[in-house]
């Protein structure tokens, strides 16, 4: 490819190779404070392309691929190609990892204890995440966690913030100082702005956490607590996880010893200020 | 799924071929053949165990549990049921 790139995000090693120069410079830029993969050796490959050779110049248009292929993902305009970039990193992570229980959650960290944190999309685990970095949670990741088999630790993998809408300016205020990507509008899933996790968060990204408590929020309701029983937290953890099945018994074996160890809450909140309490009131009394 | 034959023996896999993970009212059950993890909720995870260690007639298995578990209310027809959901889950096969 003409551009190319590579960085670790945590354990994981990118490349991303690009018929374009401008997505690779913005990833770049972004990711300027993160490591190179270990070895040299990138775990995934990305690469943005253009369908036919003309399609680089005329009405550019971004194909993802990569190790792992969706045939339906649909190609995204040029001037979303920081969007396709991570996206297609999300994709080959989601499908590939072997060596993690992948985890569609975010994780904060306090004091070597990690909350993670799962649900549906508009749930705010990533809205929570960011909320407690700023009250002095170290942010692990908002997309996805890593569960390592052997040992039961989490991973973090701190990789830019993908806001949307209303989170956009909630982002920017509590973080005025955070460097931000370009606004993307009216992308397939609204207007799209990528944020750099602080600095604490990538210097600390090669420590692991000790998972403390399983977490299922949900915004808009008065604030309420429940403790999720095992059965139902065993369920809602292999439906957050992108490759149980693939992991075969070893993931078996994970996911059982993150129930049977890590308490389970579901709670709702009716605004960021009460999720933070709660949450920081939970594992005050853990 | 139709229930199986009269006089039929219920096989299920032998003790290492299923990791069985108590988590409450449900027991998690990884089946290593088929790589498909199943909750279960008893008498199933007892059923499995019984028929694994040897092939049983649902009249046999059904004295087995009897003997084992206090079985206030347990029938053949009922048992039959769950039989049928373990052979339908590929937890049990019948010959």
């Amino acid at each position: 490819m003409r551009h190319a790139f590579a960085l670790r995000i945590g354990p994981i090693g990118f490349r991303i190779g690009s018929d374009w120069r401008a997505p690779i410079d913005q990833l770049r830029s972004l990711y300027r404070d993160y490591p190179a993969p270990q070895d040299g050796v990138a775990d995934y490959t990305v690469r943005l392309f253009a369908r036919r050779p003309w399609r680089r110049w005329l009405r550019p248009s971004v194909e993802i691929g990569g190790d792992y292929m969706l045939p339906e993902a649909a190609p995204l305009p040029l001037r979303h190609g920081l969007l396709a970039a991570e996206m297609a990193m999300n994709l080959q992570m989601a499908l590939g990892a072997r060596r993690h229980l992948l985890l569609h959650a975010s994780a904060v960290e306090r004091d070597g204890r990690a909350v993670l944190m799962t649900g549906v999309s508009g749930a705010g685990k990533s809205t929570l995440a960011t909320l407690l970095a700023v009250r002095g949670w170290r942010f692990m990741g908002d997309e996805f966690a890593l569960l390592d088999p052997a040992t039961g630790l989490l991973h973090a993998f701190p990789r830019l913030i993908s806001l949307k809408n209303a989170a956009i300016l909630a982002a920017e205020a509590a973080w005025p100082d955070a460097r931000m990507g370009p606004l993307m509008a009216a992308t397939p899933k609204g207007n799209i702005r990528h944020m750099v996790p602080d600095a604490r968060a990538i210097a600390a990204m090669d420590q692991p956490a000790a998972p403390a408590l399983l977490l299922f929020p949900r915004y808009g309701d008065a604030a309420a607590v429940r403790q999720v029983p095992p059965a139902e937290a065993f369920v809602r953890m292999t439906q957050a996880s992108t490759n149980y099945v693939a992991l075969g018994e070893p993931g078996f074996t994970a996911m059982t010893r993150l129930i049977a160890d890590v308490p389970a809450v579901a709670i709702d909140y009716p605004d960021g200020a009460s999720g933070v309490a709660q949450v920081e009131a939970l594992c005050a009394a853990l | 799924m139709d229930t199986a034959a009269p006089g039929a023996i219920y096989r299920a896999d032998p003790p290492g071929g299923l990791v069985v993970v108590p988590l409450d009212a449900f027991t998690a059950v990884y089946h290593r053949r088929s790589g498909m993890t199943h909750l279960l909720t008893e008498p199933a995870p007892q059923i499995l165990a019984i028929l694994g260690d040897a092939g049983l007639s649902l009249d046999a298995l059904l004295d087995r549990l009897a003997d084992d578990y206090d079985l206030a209310d347990a029938t053949a027809s009922a048992l039959a049921a769950r039989l049928d959901e373990l052979v339908a889950a590929g937890l049990v096969a019948t010959s």
